[in-house]
């Protein structure tokens, strides 16, 4: 029974982690950068709820509008200020230019909401289950957890491959100058990745919170860390492959913390993201990529 | 040819000049009493970050793979040569003796995990190399917190679990202390054995790319599979390229390890954080430039602790300084700027020499 619980919640971080390597997964097929600010967004969507659900006072829905509002326009705003006018530069430039908006954004909230910790209210209001007689419990968080992140990964593919601006990011991601020369608006079309991406962040912020409730400045960072590894470990750029990386790492980590080492968790998870990279280099369904001379 | 060989001893000559004249200046800056303690307490600091992001410059800017595992070697170094230098304590009395060994054990273990790593590792490409160096990295530094060594009458034990579980006889003693880390250690670290180190770091980096070696790696950077086809063995040179780049760090890391009483393995410390710190210094630094590293570790090293005074904002304006840096740097419009300028300027110049003659 314990290996049960251990195992679903593993399923529910790992369904966190696949809701944030979505947002790197996404940006990175489509403007082949790594975001390394993706997961100070999810601090910060946590921030904006813990601001509008425990300062203010408000309804816990509200709070989750208003973190993905406030996550939106902040991912557009650093992809229009600080990504836009790199495009074409080296993707090293990129990445070190992530990183300070990375920095930026933590020591920001460094100087608003201070240091420490702050005891992040549940956004879930649900009451948890009782499964096998009393002997398999299972919290609303890791419920509703589970339950959002398959809504987004069904509405997501369905945007993808439905949709006009769908279709446009598919398009870019194959190759942004024919993309451009078929007339679509590739930075029109980037912005509304961020867009996406940055909201996701911010629901995965309330998720993540809500299952471990103490919020600091670096709350995002290894949980941003990990989405990305889980993100590689699925194949970068591929959607399924997010889910089904984030569900892997979430089982690994909790399995081995509960019956390996704590301490040893992290470990354990990067292990085998260095296995599965030698024996398929570009992640499991991760496409070859063959190179030309 | 021989005008270029002049060439490259002039740069060589003047990035070691720069080295000497900062720590002349320094001495006498310090015997006129004008070093505040807080720039004392830096001076290592500033030694151990340059020798890292010239290390770092040899794998990302020479060899051109990008790594963000560089503090997982500084770690594995610092650990060897703390442990080696407690573990010295009786049979090598001398302080300076042991450091000395230390730095030796430091660099080679470091290099041989850099081996080890880099056989696996330097298969991958580009942004799955970064993530999977940065994973060792954090490997690294968690193996070592886990990790307790004790010594008795009977020799080493070896325990991942805890310091009881390694059984020790009475009088034997625990040197490793998983999170706790290694305590004891001797404050040897000196700003001038720094400089010595950083000199000797010069001068095997800069030696090594103006040599047929460091001529093959940059070929490798430039053009892989055209320099296979010229027969270069491009293994051999990217794990030569990135050991020497994990043996400088793990000597760097001993460096770190004598300047502080206690070791510990923190995410502060050896990070992923941290070797992102080193990667902003090699970038900002300009890649392949080994000057340029040494001088961003000095300058950025140094700037958010001359900021303290700012308090809560120095780290901010450090990123805002960064960000601005970077698109200044490399964004092609503002390149192109630039350039327009430099042209209008080179262009006035003709023209005022034109009128003169």
């Amino acid at each position: 029974m314990s290996f049960l619980s251990y195992l679903i919640s593993g399923i529910s971080l790992g369904s966190i982690y696949a809701i944030i390597a979505l947002g790197y997964t996404m940006v990175y097929g489509i403007a082949r950068m790594l975001n390394f600010a993706h997961g100070d967004i999810i601090m910060v969507g946590g921030f904006a709820i813990f601001t509008v659900v425990s300062t203010l006072g408000m309804a816990p829905l509200l709070g989750i509008i208003t973190a993905a509002a406030v996550c939106t326009l902040l991912g557009v705003t650093i992809e229009f200020v600080a990504y836009r006018p790199l495009r074409g530069a080296s993707s090293l430039a990129v990445l070190i230019t992530a990183i300070g908006v990375s920095y930026l954004l933590q020591n920001l909230a460094l100087l608003i909401f201070g240091s420490n910790a702050r005891q992040f209210t549940s956004v879930v209001t649900m009451p948890g289950l009782k499964l096998a007689g009393g002997r398999l419990s299972i919290s609303g968080e890791t419920i509703v957890t589970i339950l959002v992140c398959i809504v987004i990964m069904m509405s997501l593919t369905a945007f993808i491959n439905k949709t006009r601006i769908g279709q446009a990011m598919l398009a870019v991601s194959e190759d942004r100058g024919a993309a451009a020369l078929m007339g679509i608006n590739v930075n029109r079309t980037i912005a509304i990745t961020f867009a996406i991406g940055s909201a996701l962040a911010a629901i995965a912020g309330a998720l993540l919170c809500s299952t471990y409730p103490s919020l600091t400045p670096y709350t995002g960072s290894m949980p941003g860390i990990k989405a990305f590894v889980a993100a590689v470990f699925g194949g970068i750029g591929s959607i399924p492959g997010a889910l089904l990386g984030g569900i892997i790492l979430g089982v690994v980590e909790n399995l081995s913390k509960a019956y390996i080492s704590s301490q040893l968790s992290d470990a354990i998870v990067f292990s085998l993201l260095i296995v599965i990279l030698l024996v398929r280099p570009t992640g499991i369904l991760g496409k070859k990529i063959n190179e030309k001379v | 040819m021989k005008g270029k060989k002049n060439k490259i001893l002039i740069q060589n000559g003047i990035t070691y000049a720069m080295v000497i004249l900062f720590w002349v200046v320094i001495q006498i800056l310090s015997a006129a009493g004008h070093v505040s303690s807080l720039m004392k307490g830096l001076l290592v600091p500033l030694c151990i970050y340059a020798i890292l992001a010239v290390s770092l410059n040899l794998t990302v800017g020479i060899l051109g793979e990008l790594s963000l595992g560089h503090a997982g070697f500084m770690c594995v170094g610092a650990f060897t040569g703390a442990f080696f230098t407690r573990c010295m304590e009786v049979s090598i009395p001398s302080v300076g003796v042991r450091f000395f060994l230390a730095l030796a054990a430091g660099s080679a273990v470091a290099g041989v995990f850099g081996i080890l790593i880099g056989i696996p590792v330097l298969r991958l490409k580009g942004d799955y190399l970064a993530i999977v160096t940065l994973a060792f990295g954090e490997i690294i530094k968690n193996l070592i917190n886990v990790m307790f060594i004790g010594r008795d009458s009977r020799g080493f034990h070896f325990s991942i679990k805890d310091s009881l579980s390694l059984g020790l006889e009475e009088g034997g003693e625990v040197i490793v202390k998983g999170a706790q880390g290694i305590t004891g250690t001797p404050r040897a670290a000196t700003f001038t054995i720094g400089v010595l180190l950083l000199l000797l770091t010069l001068i095997i980096v800069l030696n090594l790319i103006n040599s047929r070696t460091g001529r093959a790696i940059m070929a490798i950077r430039d053009n892989r599979i055209a320099a296979e086809s010229i027969g270069i063995n491009i293994t051999k040179y990217k794990l030569m390229a990135f050991s020497i780049s994990a043996a400088l760090a793990g000597m760097a890391g001993v460096l770190y390890a004598h300047s502080l009483a206690t070791l510990a393995a923190t995410s502060a410390n050896f990070g992923y954080n941290k070797s992102i710190m080193i990667l902003v210094f090699v970038v900002l630094g300009g890649l392949g430039n080994i000057r340029g590293s040494v001088i961003a570790a000095i300058v950025l090293t140094a700037l958010p602790e001359l900021l303290r005074g700012l308090n809560d904002y120095r780290m901010l304006i450090y990123a805002i300084v960064l960000i601005v840096m970077m698109l200044f740097n490399s964004s092609p419009k503002a390149i192109e700027i630039r350039t327009v300028f430099m042209e209008k300027i080179r262009r006035k110049k003709s023209e005022s020499a034109a009128k003169e003659a």
